[in-house]
């Protein structure tokens, strides 16, 4: 018995003055997936996650969320149905110490909402979530200022920032963008750890290599539009997807 | 052998700071001296002063309330450059109350302090969604366009206004009255900004995006504080109105849109205590310099060219840090 | 009556266009806060009176003095102020504000006041349009205030300095890594609005008296035009300028004259309620890159 995708995204277009960035996408993801998005650059793949999570509206199309239509509305109600995202380039408070940067999506109505308000000191809680994303308490590297964090840091605090938010699918944007192997080797276990915790996630990426020993499926966009869709290694070897990052001959 | 600067805290400070329980008297002095400073100098002053400057102590605090209320929209990213707007709308609510239904001070004024932040704020609400720029237009704009229309269309007055309207019951009452608003306001609100509050507005001030990202709706906390904001400028007017028994077009000059950015610019944008001292600096100065005239205005526009070019932290900054941290030259290694 | 209102209508847009072109030129075009805009205007004029009157240069030198003198002002409140704090909008706004209410206020102190103080209509005629009868000066400032609009349009699309105008607004970084020296261009685009205050203040004038309040009416007529219109779009700015001149004329001859200063007021609110970030507005607030 095939059960309804969580997201469903279906004849979705949006153009900028003259540049069609999205020209008719459809795709969908189920629950417990991890999606993986590729695409070459100006594919449309940032674009796309904007659509979805209301940054952006959209020309033509439609965004169904467990069956809601979500197309146009705006980011922070997404945001309280359960869809998180980080940012391609990072948005810290940059004045702030990076504990405190976690306030703010500590105060959202989300939070009260799934946690019934009872969830506790937020500088506490702040602290225990920098933990789990790697920001070892003893080092007290939590309480310095973001704008002294290495790219490192500062993305795993982008990625605790959505974390906090307890979404059901999160969405993340070139999260291994500028981050060394023994980086990405060590925020693998805690994305593998919240496909453990039942959360659905997209990924788009440029490091094909890691993103494939994890996803479990992958699209191509190319102009935007979806030129191949299935098991990572099918995908790679497509013509369409050869000819759309290496060009033809 | 090259030396540089170093800041360090105080010892004190390193000590009292975020401790619940405090050692010695020192240490509590040490904190509590800066803010019982305005508590007690305000309610000294109140009594010490001759009939006139007790005068200018009323316009004092009300451009000192004013100026918190700018930095209040400063602090959450909206930079307002009609603070009259707010002021005359509170003055004309209470005046017209008073004048067409004869209603009392007591009532006028809260009355005219919550309505004005209403309606002001609902006048500000469309601009809300645009770039920053659009918000400062507009509110430099509304007041100078409502002057002309009353002085055209001779409504609420017109050009003569109401005169003979109701006063407060004493000039204690007066005193206390907007010294007690004045001291709440700058302290309560410093707590509200300081909490987690005051953080999301902040945020909102610094990456809107972010903070959108994190599931706030951040028109709503901007509306929030702009109701706030143009709620104190409204009852700042409302008792303007009351002490000098008159409303009038003036309620929407120049003066009460720039006296309070330059006050926080001088005093310390940022910082609700730097604005007050802002006030404080700025108005007794333009007392003083009454006898001038027209070149009064000249002064001010110079004053905040050179303040906001050469010292852009404003002078609370300093006194904050000088109080806080001492320097000391040291060896380059 | 309404054939009289309608060419009396034209003349009034072209007046207000003429005033929010060269603020629109720093603000929305450059994207530099330049409230001294006002002060600007109204230096203009009285340094075209002090050439011609005090010094007693002939008029057509009065003029061209007065232009450049302005602009020059301009370049100088951009190099001694304006390049501190280029960047922070509210500096700059605060700045030139403060800069643009000292002068007013250093003009009327110094005594700039007096029905004296006028600047002479070019040609001192009037013709007559089917029934109604229209000066020379007007005319003349319709004939100036279209083809400064158009050579702003112009310059602003098809020249480089021009195209380095919209550019530093746009991106500041990305204009200086293609080797546009953003300070120099900033710095011609504030002097290029103050010309563009002074023009619009010497042709204007002549038809009243040079009276330094209107410093302040000049900034607010300025700034609806550009809100109403959308900043940084010249044609919004014709187009705003018509609806408002209109407006403003069809008011007087049909309703009560002192009705005239809400026309601004009333197309300002019902901009921002239908369309926020003006008719023609380019940049609205949400469409930038993440």
């Amino acid at each position: 018995m095939r059960t309804s995708p969580l997201l469903n995204v279906s004849g979705l277009y949006k153009n900028f003055g003259g540049v069609q960035a999205i020209a008719g996408l459809n795709f969908e993801i189920a629950k417990g997936e991890l999606l993986g998005i590729i695409g070459p650059n100006g594919s449309g793949k940032t674009t796309a996650v904007n659509l979805i999570t209301g940054f952006v509206k959209p020309t033509e199309g439609e965004i169904h969320y467990r069956g809601k239509n979500i197309t146009g509305r705006p980011p922070y109600k997404i945001v309280r149905l359960g869809i998180a995202r980080t940012f391609q380039m990072v948005k810290p408070f940059y004045q702030l110490p990076a504990y405190k940067n976690m306030i703010i999506p500590l105060y959202s109505p989300r939070v009260k909402q799934i946690t019934g308000g009872k969830y506790g000191d937020r500088d506490a809680v702040a602290l225990d979530l920098l933990e789990e994303v790697g920001f070892e308490r003893d080092s007290f590297v939590a309480y310095k200022v973001a704008s002294v964090l290495p790219q490192g840091y500062l993305k795993r605090l982008e990625l605790a920032k959505a974390i906090a938010l307890q979404p059901d699918l999160i969405i993340l944007d070139e999260l291994f963008s500028g981050l060394s192997l023994a980086e990405v080797a060590s925020i693998v276990p805690i994305i593998e750890k919240l496909r453990q915790q039942g959360k659905t996630i997209i990924m788009i990426e440029h490091r094909l290599k890691e993103l494939f020993r994890i996803a479990d499926r992958v699209i191509v966009l190319n102009y935007g539009q979806k030129i191949a869709d299935g098991k990572a290694a099918d995908v790679i070897n497509s013509p369409e997807v050869k000819n759309a990052y290496l060009g033809s001959e | 052998m090259q030396k540089r600067k170093e800041r360090v805290d105080r010892g004190i400070k390193a000590r009292s700071n975020d401790v619940f329980a405090l050692s010695s008297w020192r240490e509590m002095l040490y904190l509590a001296a800066p803010r019982l400073l305005p508590i007690v100098g305000l309610l000294l002053l109140s009594v010490v002063l001759s009939y006139y400057w007790q005068r200018v102590l009323l316009s004092v605090s009300v451009f000192a309330l004013l100026a918190i209320s700018w930095d209040i929209l400063a602090q959450s990213g909206m930079v307002s450059l009609g603070q009259a707007l707010f002021f005359g709308t509170g003055a004309y609510l209470a005046g017209n109350m008073n004048h067409y239904f004869g209603w009392p001070p007591y009532l006028t004024i809260p009355l005219a302090t919550i309505f004005g932040g209403v309606l002001c704020t609902l006048f500000l609400i469309p601009v809300l969604r645009l770039r920053g720029i659009y918000f400062s237009m507009v509110t430099l704009v509304l007041p100078l366009m409502l002057v002309r229309i009353i002085e055209a269309t001779r409504i609420f007055g017109g050009t003569e206004g109401f005169s003979g309207l109701d006063p407060l019951p004493n000039k204690w009452v007066e005193m206390y009255l907007i010294i007690t608003v004045l001291l709440t306001a700058l302290f309560g609100l410093r707590r509200l900004m300081n909490s987690d509050y005051g953080l999301v507005l902040k945020g909102i001030n610094d990456n809107d995006r972010s903070v959108m990202n994190a599931g706030i709706n951040i028109y709503w906390f901007k509306i929030q504080a702009l109701f706030i904001a143009s709620a104190l400028g409204a009852f700042a007017g409302a008792f303007m109105t009351h002490v000098y028994m008159f409303v009038g077009m003036p309620v929407f000059a120049l003066d009460y849109s720039i006296l309070p950015i330059a006050a926080a610019v001088v005093g310390g944008i940022g910082t609700l205590a730097g604005s007050m001292l802002g006030a404080f600096i700025l108005v007794p100065l333009s007392e003083i310099l009454r006898g001038l005239g027209g070149l009064r205005i000249v002064f001010y526009g110079l004053f905040l060219v050179v303040f906001t070019v050469a010292i852009p932290g404003g002078i609370f900054h300093y006194i904050q840090r000088k109080y806080h941290q001492f320097e000391r030259w040291v060896e380059v290694e | 009556m309404l054939t009289n209102a309608i060419i009396y209508g034209f003349v009034n847009s072209v007046i207000l266009m003429l005033v929010a072109l060269g603020f629109n030129i720093t603000f929305g075009i450059s994207g530099i806060a330049n409230f001294a805009y006002g002060a600007l205007y109204i230096m203009g004029a009285l340094a075209c009176w002090v050439f011609f009157n005090s010094i007693g240069l002939p008029y057509f030198f009065a003029v061209i003095l007065a232009v450049a003198l302005t602009a020059i002002a301009g370049a100088l409140m951009y190099r001694f102020v304006l390049l501190r704090i280029r960047g922070l909008v509210l500096s700059e706004v605060i700045a030139t504000f403060g800069i643009g209410l000292a002068l007013l206020e250093f003009f009327k102190y110094i005594g700039f006041i007096g029905f004296q103080y006028s600047l002479p209509v070019f040609i001192d005629a009037s013709i007559n349009i089917g029934r109604v009868v229209i000066d020379l000066q007007r005319i003349l400032i319709v004939i100036i205030g279209t083809s400064m609009a158009a050579f702003l349009w112009f310059f602003t699309h098809y020249t480089r300095t021009g195209l380095r105008f919209r550019g530093i607004a746009q991106d500041e970084r990305t204009a200086l890594s293609l080797g546009i020296n953003t300070d120099r261009v900033a710095m011609l685009s504030v002097s290029f609005g103050g010309a563009y205050a002074a023009i619009a203040a010497i042709f204007i004038l002549p038809l009243g008296t040079i009276n330094v309040e209107q410093g302040y009416s000049v900034l607010i007529n300025a700034l609806a035009v550009c809100i109403v219109g959308g900043l940084g779009s010249t044609g919004g700015l014709v187009l705003a300028s018509f609806l408002i001149g209109y407006g403003q004329t069809f008011t007087v001859t049909y309703l009560e004259s002192h009705w005239v200063m809400l026309v601004p007021l009333i197309a300002i609110l019902v901009i921002l309620v239908i369309r926020p970030s003006g008719l023609f507005g380019e940049q609205k607030q949400l469409e930038e890159r993440i």
